[in-house]
C-alpha cells in the first residue's frame, strides 16, 4: 500500500528526515513513536503534501503511484487522509459544506457517479454517530469554538466520510482526556478493515492501549531506529526513549 | 430660482477656494482625482454657472423615445426579482418617468425628480436641500451643489412604512457629459420606514474607459424613530470614474443600515458621512469591495457621534486581485457630550496578488470618557493553513480558494436584510470570484 524508501526531507536547508524506510501493507496499523523533535510531524506533513517542506531524497509509492509528485488534493483523492495535530479553524465554512464539495470532486476524480443529496445526508448521520459528534457541530464553521476533543472527533468524522485507504493520525491523542480519547479510538477501531491501513503517530503509549497496532516504530533524529510489535510500545513506556535511542 | 441661485454661487466659490484635491490633500491622498481630469476637456472653472439650472434642460439630456426602448431592454439585465418591482430609473441623473414603476407605494410616499420637486415641493427643498452636505467640507460636495442638474427626490411621510423595497437604477450612458453631477434627496419623516437599493450601472455601446467622471451626492435625512436601509450596489460599471457621497443625518432613535458593495468601476471613491445628532440611534455600515485589473476603490467613512446612548457597527471587507488598489479610511468621532456610545469598526482585506495594495486607516477620535469603542483591521493573503487543510481533504485548489473567499465575503453579504437582494448579491459575488480564481 505505502512504501517509503530512504526518504529525506527538511526545511530551510535543515535536514529533518534523514532516510526513512517503511513498508505498510493493506489493513495494517503502524504506530510511529518518538521523542519530541524527532521528525514525526514532519513525516506526516511530507506525506500529506505540505509545501513548506522540501524533499531532498528517496521515494514514496502509494498504491504504486509516486506520491511525492501529487499535490495534496490528488493524494487525498488517491485515498490518503491526514488527521491534523492542530486542526485549523475556518470561519464561515462548515464541515458539511466543504465535505460535500470534497466528496463530489473525489468521486469525479475516480469516475464515480455523483452522490445524491439524501445519500450524503444519510452518510453524515451515520458517521456522526460513529464518533459521537453532535449534528450541530458539523454544520458550524470548521473547528471554530470547538473544544480540543470536538476538534479531534471532527477529524475522525471527516476521515469516516472520506473513506481513505491510508489514514495518518498525527498525535490525535494530544490534548484529549481519557473519555475523549476512548471515543476517538473507538471511531478509529470501527473503521479498521482489511483494505484500510493506519499510521498512528504518538508520543505516548496511552493511545495504543485503545488502538492496538500491528507494528511499532521508533523515530529518532529523523531515522527509524527500531521496529517491533506492540510489545515495543510497552517497553518504551517502561524504559523511556533514552535507552532505545542510545 | 429663489434660494438656489445664491446657493450655487456660494458652492462655486467654495469649490474654487478648495480646488480639486491633489496629492497634498489629506482626504484624497491615496485617491488623487487630478488624474481623472488631466487632459480631459473638463475644466470646472470654465463651465458656465449661469447655464445650469435645476431643470432637465440643463446639462443632461433626456434620452429619445428610441433610446428609451433600447434602455428598457438593456435594463432588464439588472432587474432583481423581489426588489425591482418598484423601481425608479435615473439616466445620467435624469429621472425617467417612462421607465419607472411604483405600483405598491402607500399614501404618503412622494417620489419624483429633484428638478420637478423644486416647483412642486419647494418648501421641503428649501428646508432640506444642501443643509447637510457642507460645501466647505469637500470640493466634490461643492462642485455637485454648484452644478447638479437632476436626481431623485423621495419623501416618506410621518408614520408610513413602505412595505416594498424601492430600487433606484442609476444608469450612466455614453451620452453622459464628461463631468456629471447628480443629486438625491431622501427624507424620512418621524417613524417612517423604507428600504432602498441603488444600483449603479453603465449602459454603453463601447467601453469608455476613463472618460466619464460622475460626481453624485445623496442627502439622507432620518427623522425621529425612522428607519432606513440603504444599499449601494456598484456593479457593471466598467469605465466609470465615480465619486459617490452619501451624507446622512440621524435624529433621535433612528436606525440607519447601509451597505456599499463595489464589484466594478475603474476609479471609485465612496464617501459616507453620517452625523448622529441625537440619542438612542443605531447605525450599521457595511462594505464589500472586490477588485481586479487596475481598479481603484476607496471607501471613506465618517461616523460623527454627537449625542449620548448610540451604537454604531462597521464592517468593511475587500478582496483585491491583480494590480488593483484599495483604500479604507474609517473615522469615528465621539464628541465630548456623547457618553455611553458603543462604536465598533472592523476592516479586513485579502490580497490575491503580490501586486495588489490596500491602505487602511482607522481613525478613532474620542472626546467622551464613558464609551466603548474598538477597531481592528487586518490585511493579508489567503490563509495558507486553511488552504492546505481543505486541499488535504480532496478539494481542488480552486474550490478551496472559492470557499474561503466566499466565506470571507459572506460576513458582509449575510447582513443584508432584504432576502432577494442578498441572494442576488451572493450570485454576483460568486460569479466575480469564479472569474478571479480561474485566472
Ligand atoms: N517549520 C519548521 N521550521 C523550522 N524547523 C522545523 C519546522 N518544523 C519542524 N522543525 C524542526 O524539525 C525537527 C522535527 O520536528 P517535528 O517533525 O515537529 O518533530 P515531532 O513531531 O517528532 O515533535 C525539530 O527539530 C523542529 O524544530
Amino acid at each position: 500500500m505505502l512504501s517509503i524508501k530512504n526518504l529525506k526531507a527538511g526545511i530551510d536547508g535543515k535536514e529533518i528526515l534523514k532516510g526513512i524506510n517503511l513498508e505498510i501493507g493493506a489493513g495494517e496499523v503502524h504506530a510511529i513513536m518518538g521523542p519530541n523533535g524527532s521528525g514525526k510531524s514532519t513525516l506526516s506533513s511530507v506525506l500529506a503534501g505540505r509545501t513548506d517542506y522540501e524533499v531532498t531524497g528517496g521515494e514514496v509509492l502509494f498504491n504504486g503511484k509516486n506520491l511525492l509528485e501529487l499535490n495534496p488534493e490528488e493524494r487525498a483523492r488517491e485515498g490518503l487522509f491526514l488527521a491534523f495535530q492542530y486542526p485549523v479553524e475556518i470561519p464561515g465554512v462548515s464541515t458539511i459544506n466543504f465535505l460535500k464539495t470534497a466528496i463530489a470532486e473525489i468521486r469525479e476524480y475516480k469516475g464515480l457517479p455523483a452522490l445524491e443529496a439524501k445519500d450524503f445526508l444519510k452518510m453524515v448521520k451515520e458517521k456522526q454517530a460513529l464518533v459521537e459528534l453532535k449534528g450541530s457541530l458539523a454544520s458550524r464553521a470548521v473547528n471554530e469554538g470547538f473544544s480540543g476533543g470536538e476538534k479531534k472527533r471532527n477529524e475522525i468524522f471527516q476521515m469516516a466520510m472520506l473513506e481513505p485507504t491510508l489514514a495518518i493520525l498525527d498525535e490525535t491523542d494530544s490534548g484529549l482526556d481519557i473519555d475523549a480519547l476512548r471515543v476517538v479510538a473507538n471511531g478509529v477501531n470501527k473503521l479498521r478493515s482489511s483494505t484500510r491501513s493506519f499510521v498512528v503517530i504518538t508520543h505516548y503509549q496511552r493511545l495504543l492501549d485503545y488502538i492496538v497496532p500491528d507494528f511499532v516504530h521508533v523515530l529518532f533524529e529523523g531515522r527509524i531506529v527500531k521496529s517491533g510489535d506492540k510489545e515495543l510500545a510497552m517497553e518504551l513506556e517502561k524504559k523511556g526513549y533514552g535507552e532505545l535511542t542510545r | 430660482m429663489g434660494f438656489l441661485g445664491p446657493l450655487r454661487k456660494r458652492a462655486m466659490d467654495a469649490f474654487l477656494k478648495q480646488g480639486l484635491p491633489g496629492r497634498k490633500s489629506e482626504e484624497y491622498k491615496y485617491s488623487n482625482p487630478e488624474k481623472l481630469f488631466r487632459g480631459a476637456s473638463i475644466k470646472p472653472e470654465s463651465l458656465g454657472l449661469e447655464s445650469v439650472n435645476f431643470n432637465v434642460s440643463g446639462l443632461e439630456k433626456k434620452p429619445s423615445v428610441l433610446d428609451l426602448k433600447k434602455l428598457d431592454k438593456a435594463l432588464q439585465a439588472f432587474e432583481i426579482k423581489g426588489v425591482s418591482e418598484n423601481r425608479v430609473v435615473l439616466v445620467n441623473g435624469v429621472y425617467i418617468q417612462e421607465l419607472s414603476a411604483l405600483p405598491d407605494m402607500p399614501e404618503g410616499v412622494l417620489i419624483c425628480s429633484l428638478a420637478g420637486a423644486l416647483t412642486d415641493y419647494r418648501s421641503l427643498l428649501e428646508k432640506h436641500f444642501s443643509k447637510y452636505a457642507d460645501v466647505e467640507a469637500d470640493p466634490f460636495i461643492a462642485l455637485n451643489t454648484a452644478y447638479a442638474g437632476d436626481g431623485l427626490f423621495m419623501r416618506v411621510a410621518e408614520g408610513v412604512t413602505v412595505g416594498k423595497t424601492i430600487h433606484i437604477l442609476n444608469v450612466i450612458t455614453d451620452e453622459a457629459s464628461a463631468l456629471l453631477n447628480k443629486r438625491n434627496l431622501i427624507l424620512l419623516e418621524r417613524s417612517a420606514e423604507v428600504d432602498v437599493v441603488e444600483s449603479t450601472v453603465v449602459v454603453s455601446e463601447e467601453v469608455n474607459v476613463g472618460r466619464n467622471v460622475v460626481n453624485e451626492l445623496s442627502e439622507l435625512i432620518l427623522d425621529e424613530q425612522s428607519r432606513l436601509r440603504f444599499y449601494r450596489m456598484q456593479q457593471d460599471c466598467e469605465g466609470l470614474n465615480l465619486i459617490s457621497t452619501v451624507q446622512v443625518l440621524q435624529k433621535a432613535s433612528s436606525h440607519f443600515d447601509t451597505h456599499t458593495i463595489t464589484l466594478s468601476g475603474d476609479w471609485m471613491r465612496n464617501n459616507l458621512n453620517i452625523v448622529v445628532d441625537a440619542e438612542r440611534c443605531e447605525t450599521h455600515l457595511n462594505g464589500l469591495y472586490i477588485t481586479r485589473g487596475i481598479q481603484h476603490v476607496d471607501n471613506h467613512t465618517l461616523v460623527d457621534q454627537r449625542k449620548p446612548n448610540c451604537e454604531s457597527n462597521q464592517l468593511y471587507k475587500g478582496i483585491l486581485a491583480d494590480k488593483s488598489t484599495g483604500v479604507f479610511n474609517g473615522k469615528i468621532f465621539v464628541r465630548r457630550d456623547a457618553q455611553k456610545i458603543n462604536a465598533y469598526q472592523s476592516s479586513k482585506t485579502i490580497l490575491l496578488s503580490d501586486d495588489a495594495t490596500v491602505n487602511t486607516k482607522p481613525q478613532l477620535e474620542i472626546y467622551a470618557n464613558d464609551v466603548k469603542c474598538s477597531h481592528g483591521s487586518s490585511t493579508g493573503h489567503l490563509d495558507e493553513e486553511a488552504m492546505f487543510y481543505l486541499r488535504s481533504r480532496g478539494l481542488s485548489e480552486e474550490s478551496a480558494k472559492r470557499m474561503l473567499l466566499y466565506a470571507f465575503a459572506s460576513d458582509v453579504v449575510d447582513t443584508i436584510r432584504i432576502e432577494p437582494l442578498r441572494a442576488y448579491a451572493n450570485d454576483l459575488i460568486s460569479k466575480q470570484l469564479d472569474f478571479d480564481i480561474k485566472k
